[in-house]
């Protein structure tokens, strides 16, 4: 019991810890977090009043307005009238439903409109099959967003002879493709002064699934595709919708594809030129990027309204709709060159170097070391591109297409829906609508930009 | 390869088909016959159907008369007497007003959002993101439309014009201002003003080389205050305020006297303004960014305060990433004033692309004519900025 005694002893060290105390408060916690972001000095504490001040006046406001008051019923301006409804009334979101069909359509006959919905659908499965990271058969994606979606869409759309027209010579050449090609690649072998040096003994080793996008299964699937297209054509027989009667969402996604589409591959042409060796062709580059950079999206929409029907054989006339999405795609075609050339630029030397000592011609080098390298550095450019192009798209208002900008304005001047609140609403619609899709597209970018980083985080 | 020849071996004869020169040779040919062919037929094809559609050429037009008057000139215009070479110049002249006015007061704004941003407030740096996410997603032409036709449009007509200090009205006509007027001696209050200025900018330019060479500080700010604003403001008392307004006031429908400055011109500058800040803004955040944390460290260790550090050790650096994107934004804010054809001011795409191309149907001149003004204006800036941003470059040993 020595033992015992001497611990019953006095001491006056604590043996166990105490539980740890919670910081004080001036520290840590929601009071120290406010006064150090909020009231941490004089200015602070003023800039903090005035912007609390504005949030506490303006945030209830657009809450009431756009929610509390909000009308969300109704077929005629009387629903959104404050006299007649007997209250303060704020937005009037029955008018967007009213008109939601025109937004969306514009005056395409409502009988035709299931096929701007299977444009739509094909549209939205593009998209998420060329941006989803980890979808399968990625290559054909490609295909099928660049070469099968717009062909469709144009006969879809148009319909009528002339659309059956290009479906006759769009199948003539993909059998015309088809012969060339089997000719190619068997005559040499028979002949036998085919060396077939370009050709990497690697790509016979892939599993057939991944052979889809060699050009025998893109032939075969091309016809397959407009067969099938020929006969639903055939047995329907889409009747022709003239331009002027497309509108809204339709015209500004349409718009915004056919940049997208066309800008891409010519802006990829475009930087290879500038940064070609052979000085004309550089040359020539150079001045069509810089001249359409320099000037303002609108000269360029004028030059194609007015100056292309000038330009080619009056029995030519192209059509209103049509001025404006060339003037489109080569305005974006001359932004994405100078995006796709900066990553040309960051691809280093010995890429270059490597390729060439590897025995692969300049296309073979760029199109499969050097290209799929730089674009994917510079996917968070190309997406910056797009959404200014498709911001842009607006602008086609000023030459008279009835684009989703366009259609939200002529509905305001219909006296069925002319109350004091329909212009914020119409407006803010608008916004919403444009503000998803660019802001979408730029969280994209962000997270794409994220992906391509993980290599050089530790 | 493999065995090293024991004679120099002749460099090879490829065949023509294969030599890379001769490849570039007809490469570059071909492409200059096919543009070559382009222009010849788009060319033919212009002149035919101009000569079919009865369209005059050449740019004899610009000394006809044009017949319509614009509503906001710098220079005498009117609808009678007035040609088109006269309307080509009160356009170009209001899309520089526009233009320069606007990147003036988008640089500050900018500025002042992307520090903002950064700020250890909470509250503001929140308020500057929205805005910046908010504007920059939405399409100008949009923020236009929303500005002339949902803000300035609805304002009270010159009747009940709301009054604002000063003597400003503000109706769906416009923002009228009290309209100064120079009695004698007046002049010599606008002399002492551009004399305090030159001082100004002289004692700042003295101050900074005696910084350099003795590291001695002077209050350039106060003494430049002093010279611009106080002098002048004495002079004015002494002379027994010589300067008079002309306030506007209601003459039947409208408004008469006083500077009037129109919603259209308000709307455009503060659609561009707001939309161009956002983006500078971005700029701005970025450049600060680029500055190593080391930086600003080192001058709070040497005790400067959180202002000092920002104006003189961090934006100075910052200014380096800042000015060459600062310079495009710079010019898209120009090239995007085009956009006020939207919603009526009279700038050079309105009256000259707009009113003067429908009235001659000279399509080919007059938008070669706009187009060369902008890529003018484009070259120009940008060789501007070219100077400055050399002068602001790292100077490495």
């Amino acid at each position: 019991m020595t033992d015992a005694t001497t611990e019953n002893a006095a001491f006056f060290v604590r043996r166990e810890t105490l539980p740890q105390e919670a910081a004080p408060l001036s520290v840590a916690g929601p009071l120290a977090w406010v006064r150090a972001n909020l009231f941490s000095g004089p200015v602070n504490t003023i800039l903090t009043l005035v912007c609390a001040y504005i949030v506490v006046t303006s945030l209830p406001e657009i809450i009431r307005f756009y929610f509390l008051d909000a009308v969300w019923t109704g077929s005629n301006r009387d629903a959104c009238l404050a006299e007649k409804v007997g209250r303060p009334v704020g937005a009037c979101w029955a008018y967007v439903a009213d008109r939601f069909q025109y937004f969306v359509y514009g005056s395409y006959p409502v009988t035709q409109r299931w096929r701007v919905n299977i444009v739509f659908a094909m549209f939205a499965l593009g998209v998420v099959w060329l941006l989803w990271n980890n979808a399968p058969l990625k290559k054909l994606g490609a295909f099928f967003f660049f070469v099968l979606l717009p062909i469709s869409a144009y006969i879809l759309l148009l319909g009528g002879p002339g659309a059956q027209n290009l479906l006759r010579y769009l199948i003539i050449a993909t059998v015309a493709l088809a012969g060339v090609y089997m000719v190619l690649s068997f005559a040499p072998s028979l002949l036998g002064f085919y060396t077939g040096a370009a050709q990497l003994a690697v790509e016979h080793e892939l599993p057939p699934w991944k052979r889809f996008y060699r050009p025998k299964r893109l032939i075969l699937m091309a016809l397959v595709a407009f067969g099938l297209i020929a006969i639903l054509d055939q047995s329907i027989g889409l009747p022709r919708v003239d331009t002027g009667l497309w509108g809204g969402m339709t015209v500004t996604f349409l718009i915004a594809a056919v940049g997208i589409v066309f800008s891409l591959p010519l802006g990829v042409v475009l930087a290879l030129g500038r940064r070609s060796r052979l000085p004309i062709i550089q040359l020539l580059s150079v001045i069509f990027i810089e001249f359409v950079r320099g000037v303002p999206l609108i000269t360029v929409l004028f030059m194609a309204n007015t100056m292309l029907p000038l330009f080619v054989p009056q029995e030519w006339s192209p059509d209103r709709l049509l001025r404006p999405l060339v003037g489109v795609a080569l305005f974006a075609a001359a932004y994405m060159a100078e995006v796709i050339r900066g990553g040309l630029q960051a691809i280093p030397k010995g890429q270059y170097e490597g390729a060439m000592s590897l025995g692969l011609g300049y296309w073979n080098m760029m199109r499969l070391i050097i290209l799929p390298q730089a674009l994917r550095i510079v996917i968070p450019g190309i997406v910056n591109t797009f959404i200014g192009l498709f911001k842009d798209t607006t602008l086609v208002t000023i030459v008279g297409i009835f684009d989703f900008l366009r259609t939200i304005e002529a509905t305001l001047v219909d006296p069925t829906w002319a109350t004091p609140t329909t212009r914020a609403t119409g407006y803010a619609f608008a916004a919403i609508f444009y503000f998803l899709c660019c802001w979408g597209m730029s969280r994209y970018s962000i997270s794409v930009e994220r992906r391509l980083a993980a290599g050089q985080r530790r | 390869m493999t065995t090293i020849p024991t004679e120099p071996v002749q460099p090879g004869k490829a065949s023509l088909l294969y030599d890379p020169k001769i490849r570039g040779y007809v490469y570059q040919l071909a492409l200059l016959a096919v543009v070559g062919f382009l222009i010849y037929s788009a060319a033919s094809n212009a002149i035919e159907n101009l000569r079919a559609q009865k369209i005059a050429s050449g740019f004899g037009f610009w000394h006809n008369a044009a017949g319509f008057d614009v509503n906001q000139k710098l220079i005498p215009f009117s609808a009678s007497g007035s040609t088109y070479g006269q309307a080509f110049w009160v356009g170009l002249l209001n899309t520089l007003l526009v233009a320069s006015i606007g990147i003036v007061l988008a640089t500050f704004l900018g500025f002042f959002v992307g520090v903002a941003r950064l700020s250890s407030n909470w509250i503001l740096a929140k308020i500057a993101m929205v805005y910046v996410e908010v504007i920059r997603n939405l399409p100008l032409l949009l923020q236009l439309f929303f500005w002339y036709n949902a803000v300035l449009k609805p304002l009270p007509n010159p009747r009940q014009s709301i009054e604002l200090p000063a003597g400003i009205l503000l109706n769906n006509r416009g923002l009228y201002l009290p309209d100064p007027q120079l009695e004698p001696g007046g002049s010599l209050i606008v002399l002492t003003f551009l004399l305090g200025l030159v001082g100004a900018i002289t004692f700042r330019y003295w101050a900074r080389k005696q910084q350099e060479a003795t590291g001695k500080q002077y209050p350039v700010g106060w003494i430049a205050l002093g010279l611009v604003v106080v002098l002048p403001f004495f002079v004015y008392l002494l002379m027994g305020r010589p300067i008079t307004f002309i306030y506007p006031e209601l003459a039947g429908f409208n408004l008469r006297g006083g500077i009037q400055i129109f919603p259209e011109f308000v709307a455009l500058l503060v659609g561009l303004t707001t939309y161009t800040a956002a983006f500078i803004a971005e700029v701005v955040r970025a450049g600060i960014l680029a500055v190593s944390k080391g930086q600003s460290e080192a001058a709070h260790a040497l005790g400067l305060r959180p202002g000092a550090t920002l104006k003189l050790v961090v934006i100075p650096q910052a200014m380096r990433v800042i000015i060459p994107p600062l310079t495009s934004n710079y010019l898209n804010l120009t090239k995007n004033s085009s956009l006020a054809v939207a919603i009526g001011y009279p700038d050079l795409v309105q009256v000259f692309t707009g009113t003067v191309l429908n009235q001659t149907g000279q399509a080919v001149e007059v938008v070669a004519i706009t187009m060369a003004v902008y890529l003018t204006i484009s070259l120009v800036t940008s060789l501007f900025m070219n100077i400055y941003n050399k002068r602001m470059a790292l100077v490495e040993r």
